[in-house]
């Protein structure tokens, strides 16, 4: 008897489809995805029915958590600038080194005294340190309020815009918390700032 | 390298000898390999829940302004006390004794809604809109304040205002065990 011989198929499979498909995910995913920073606070968001997106630019974020208040200020150029006013302000002067150093530091809850010292550690011990965030009190000269009033200063000068300011509280911080942080905003008229909140249906 | 070649050569019987046409086809693997590799990269080290932003107002401490009088009816104070609950009332403080309420759907919000269709319809035009209080005691957490705003965006409350709480709303709440 004959063999009946079956044909045997090649198993190549068509990539093309596969690969078009990968990289229109990889495209959308470059598209809509913003970098995840580091949050020293770890702070848990309150959820709230607000749709409207944090904008982009010319915003400083106030992170308020277990009872730290940490400031963080978005773009390089002024990051730069706000320390160099600060230094002067304190009596510290900075390196340009130690101002691009600082200038990817996106938020931080040190005092102007142990700034230069925070500036110099590498990044894996910032992690690692327990910041004690940002000294506040009801006069005008406490540092945040330094940091606030320069910062609005320097983005003024080189963007020509008002800072924004957000806060961004944690869930289980007791309110009177906020409200110092609050104080110090309507302290220099800034009597319009965003809270962060996540997303939740009703 | 995905590939493997088990057609065979057939017979090849004293054929013309022809001219090997190469294949245009090129093996995507490698690019496939790679375009997964950067989509896990991209899931892994960024968000995509872009956080939402609350714009709030708050008065011009830095100027005297001119008080309006205001019925003391069309006034809602809201107290925020400890574990997530709150009071309210109308009008004035120990006049009227305050209602212990929770956040949600049944809770506050039904009240913000009810109470402002009754202050529009028992008040004259056209500022007849009620206006909400709200006062935190030292016990509120900031989940109950974002919420509280919150519960004033959805029910369109036109006017409300963030006051600081008296000794006497506190003895209030302190006596609904709520501080």
């Amino acid at each position: 008897m004959a063999r009946v011989k079956i044909p045997r198929k090649s198993t190549a499979i068509d990539m093309t489809a596969m690969c078009d498909v990968a990289f229109l995910l990889l495209t959308f995913f470059i598209l809509t995805a913003k970098l995840r920073t580091e949050d020293p606070l770890h702070v848990d968001v309150p959820a709230a029915t607000i749709k409207v997106p944090v904008p982009d630019d010319n915003i400083a974020t106030l992170e308020v958590g277990r009872g730290k208040i940490f400031f963080g200020i978005e773009g390089t150029d002024i990051r730069k600038a706000l320390l160099e006013e600060m230094g002067k302000k304190y009596n510290i002067s900075f390196t340009p080194a130690e101002e691009n150093r600082f200038a990817v530091i996106p938020i931080f809850g040190v005092h102007m005294d142990q700034m230069k010292q925070f500036i110099g550690m590498s990044e894996d011990e910032r992690k690692k340190l327990d910041q004690p965030g940002i000294p506040v009190d009801t006069t005008n000269t406490s540092e945040l309020f330094n940091w606030i009033y320069q910062a609005r200063i320097v983005t003024k000068n080189l963007h020509n815009q008002e800072l924004r300011f957000t806060i961004k509280g944690d869930s289980h911080e007791p309110y009177p918390g906020i409200q110092k942080v609050i104080d110090v905003l309507q302290r220099q008229a800034v009597n319009k700032f965003s809270l962060i909140t996540s997303l939740k249906n009703q | 390298m995905a590939e493997l070649d088990t057609s065979g050569k057939g017979g090849g019987k004293g054929g013309k000898i022809r001219s090997k046409k190469a294949s245009t086809r090129v093996d995507l693997t490698a690019m496939v390999d790679l375009a997964f590799l950067l989509i896990t990269f991209f899931i892994m080290t960024t968000t995509l829940a872009k956080p939402k932003a609350m714009d709030t107002f708050w008065p011009d401490k830095t100027k005297k302004d001119v008080q309006l009088p205001v019925a003391a009816t069309r006034t809602m104070t809201v107290l925020l006390g400890a574990n997530d609950k709150l009071e309210w009332y109308i009008g004035e403080p120990g006049k009227t004794p305050p209602t212990v309420d929770n956040f949600g759907k049944n809770g506050i919000r039904k009240t913000l809604i009810d109470k402002n269709k009754e202050v529009e319809a028992t008040h004259a035009g056209p500022d007849n809109y009620m206006i909400v209080l709200i006062k935190c005691s030292d016990k509120a957490t900031y989940k109950d304040f974002v919420n509280m705003l919150d519960e004033i965006n959805i029910t369109g409350i036109k006017s409300y205002g963030v006051v600081p709480i008296t000794p006497l709303e506190v003895n209030l709440l302190k006596k609904d065990g709520l501080y």
